[in-house]
């Protein structure tokens, strides 16, 4: 019972490890991009109709990849090149993708006649299975090594993206610009260039979520309703709930995917509470999170000192 | 400033109504069509909470329904209005699409969706000689405003049936969008129990609810948790394919709902209640063109063509079709379903031998209980 639920609570978690590593590499960077959801919306649908055309795995996150990459440069564009307001371009992304991905949805749903659903070949691709000789311990063969390939895939990004910016020097560079861009320019950092890099890399990575919530979440058919569905949201809070820090990530992720399928195994017949309770819960936590870090005297832990601020050369 | 701005527009449209509503005075009787209309002329329109594009599900259910009107009565396609992706809860997204039916000039307006309620109350005081049908609500007017749905329960019997036979672990799951206190998805999950229990007395239903009409990734969640618990046949009271995708990944079972989903879940769909809304809609459409709808709350049935379940797939056990024929020929002829002795699973004795719970005891408040073989935990 408990590995079955701490099992449903990682694959739930799994989209928001995505988003919440890509934010924090944006943030981190000095940029808050306030269009996760939307993101993850375009990451979905292309991922999904990669799938649908080629049967490819490999080939379906790339091109998520590689459309969160783009629709992040559109983002850094107008942020970091054309200094429009960080806040107002990420939700007017967020509102794109949304849409993006509802209007090639129909017409792909359209030309199919009726909903498309993925190859069962692509199905097993991506299906549960245990990793051969770890699968086979018991328990944490089940909880941890019987995943489908992009549980993975998320916390090895989590884990690489962690060392990246702790023990690099691109890393370091990386946080100078989101500290203060005008004193990482004074020491000779390229503060456009790392700010574009960064900004596209996490793009990329959220849009992974996108693809987690299509291909797998989805369960080989293509919902044009609402596919991403408020994750990415939950993300952007994540980010504070994870302090900035992919490898706390991991953890605050799963602990929100806890939240989202505990529901499904409370047993009602000894704790009975109204439903709202839970969808309530995530929120709820973040909230705790932030009055109690808001206490806190030390400089560990907050939002990069330039996070949402454009950095104008000619004003230093 | 949006108040008054909103009270002043309610008064002229009071007024307007007014005037139109002595206009019509002298043909009341037969309400708010008077003379009927020519066949040519006629527009229906339709407002869904979904899009039909996608292929399965209520809003596709809601639509084929449409087109299976649009082709018995031979409209043409400009003849038809619609309204999708209209959000039940944003009051003035209902209102805006009700209003832009009006000016295109719709003589009868559906609305499918359960949020669209009260707009569309509010609407038909203002326009008395436009029909307004509203499905799945408890609200109508004495003139130009009814609400229409159906005895799906009967449908659910049929499918606990297949479930019933089907099963090995005796767990049946099913996700529900709405708790207990719903009583359009709780007189589903007692039927469905029932139907169940006739064929297997030792199998349990399973309930999970997710409180939301739609939402795929809470429904595959909330499926797989029924899952873990054992459960080899998945139902749904949801609007996607989800639950029964979730089914089919396992390698087990299910029933899925509104729409055929054999074609999403080939290996694992055995048969889903399904509503075949052309039956009203042309019923309704026909009575507008010849002049005598009437505001009548309709509540049709496996009798009426209304309701049924979809063609059973390969994955039925045997014996199922003659099961499911002989319960519907039972149906048919009078069992009420909620008939007879029933218990709930708290002991409570709901009806006695020789009695049957009212329509509005089916569809009403009183419709809180679940069934002795389910369990919800």
């Amino acid at each position: 019972m408990i590995i079955n639920f701490l099992f449903a609570a990682i694959k739930a978690g799994c989209p928001l490890l995505f988003g919440t590593t890509g934010e924090i590499m944006t943030e981190k960077s000095g940029n808050l991009n306030l269009g996760v959801e939307g993101m993850m919306f375009m990451g979905a649908f292309v991922s999904f109709y990669t799938a649908y055309k080629t049967d490819s795995l490999a080939l379906a996150l790339l091109a998520a990849f590689g459309t969160g990459v783009l629709a992040a440069m559109i983002y850094a564009l107008l942020t970091v090149s054309l200094m429009a307001n960080q806040n107002v371009t990420g939700l007017a992304l967020s509102i794109f993708g949304a849409g993006y991905a509802k209007f090639f949805g129909e017409s792909m749903i359209s030309k199919a006649g009726g909903s498309p659903k993925l190859s069962e070949s692509f199905i097993k691709s991506i299906s549960e299975q245990p990793l051969p000789l770890l699968g086979d311990i018991p328990v944490l063969g089940k909880l941890l090594f019987s995943h489908n390939p992009l549980v993975y895939i998320s916390i090895i990004i989590a884990v690489i993206c962690t060392i990246y910016m702790s023990r690099t020097r691109a890393g370091l560079n990386m946080r100078a610009v989101g500290e203060s861009a005008a004193a990482a320019d004074a020491a000779g950092i390229n503060v456009y260039a790392v700010k574009y890099i960064h900004i596209c890399l996490g793009g990329g990575i959220c849009a992974l979520g996108g693809a987690y919530l299509s291909l797998i979440n989805g369960g080989g058919i293509w919902n044009n309703s609402n596919v991403v569905n408020g994750q990415g949201w939950i993300a952007v809070a994540l980010v504070i709930f994870a302090a900035w820090n992919p490898a706390k990530a991991i953890f605050g992720s799963l602990v929100f995917g806890a939240f989202s399928v505990l529901q499904f195994y409370v047993p009602r017949n000894i704790i009975e509470l109204p439903n709202a309770f839970y969808v309530m819960l995530p929120f709820l936590i973040t909230t705790l999170i932030l009055i109690i870090t808001s206490m806190k005297k030390t400089k560990k832990g907050v939002q990069p000192a330039g996070c949402g601020i454009n950095y104008f050369r000619e004003e230093r | 400033m949006l108040k008054r701005l909103v009270t002043l527009l309610l008064i002229v449209a009071m007024a307007a109504s007014m005037t139109a509503c002595k206009k019509t005075d002298d043909s009341k009787e037969s309400g708010g069509a008077s003379a009927g209309i020519s066949k040519d002329k006629i527009k229906v329109a339709v407002i869904h909470i979904g899009n039909p594009a996608d292929g399965a599900g209520y809003t596709y259910a809601h639509d084929q329904g449409i087109i299976a009107m649009q082709k018995e009565l031979g409209l043409a396609d400009n003849q038809i209005i619609r309204k999708n992706n209209v959000d039940d809860t944003d009051a003035v997204a209902i209102k805006t699409a009700l209003e832009e039916c009006v000016e295109e000039g719709a003589h009868i307006i559906f609305g499918t969706s359960w949020g669209y309620m009260d707009m569309m109350a509010e609407m038909a005081e203002e326009h008395p000689d436009i029909i307004f049908s509203h499905c799945s609500g408890y609200k109508s007017n004495d003139k130009n405003f009814n609400n229409y749905f159906g005895r799906i329960y009967q449908a659910r019997y049929l499918a606990g049936i297949a479930a019933g036979l089907k099963t090995k672990s005796n767990k049946i799951g099913y996700v529900a969008a709405m708790g207990k206190d719903n009583a359009e998805v709780t007189g589903g999950i007692n039927a469905f129990a029932m139907g169940i229990e006739s064929v297997n007395p030792d199998a349990k239903v399973y309930v999970k609810v997710t409180n939301t009409w739609f939402d795929p990734t809470l429904e595959k969640q909330a499926a797989e948790a029924l899952l873990d618990m054992g459960c080899d046949v998945i139902a749904q009271h949801a609007d996607t394919t989800a639950p029964q995708l979730a089914a089919e990944e396992r390698g087990v079972w299910g029933c899925g709902y509104n729409s055929d989903m054999t074609k999403d879940a080939p290996k694992a769909h055995l048969t889903a209640p399904i509503w075949k809304w052309g039956a009203y809609y042309t019923a309704a459409v026909k009575a507008v063109i010849e002049g005598n709808w009437t505001n009548e709350n309709y509540f049709g049935g496996m009798g009426d063509g209304l309701v049924d379940i979809s063609p059973l797939s390969e994955n039925c056990a045997d014996g199922t079709a003659e099961a499911i024929e002989a319960a519907r020929k039972r149906i048919l002829d009078g069992y009420k379903v909620f008939e007879g002795d029933i218990f709930d699973n708290e002991g409570n004795q709901i009806c006695k031998e020789g009695e049957f719970l009212s329509d509005s005891d089916i569809t009403g408040g009183k419709m809180n209980w679940y069934y002795r073989n389910v369990v919800a935990e």
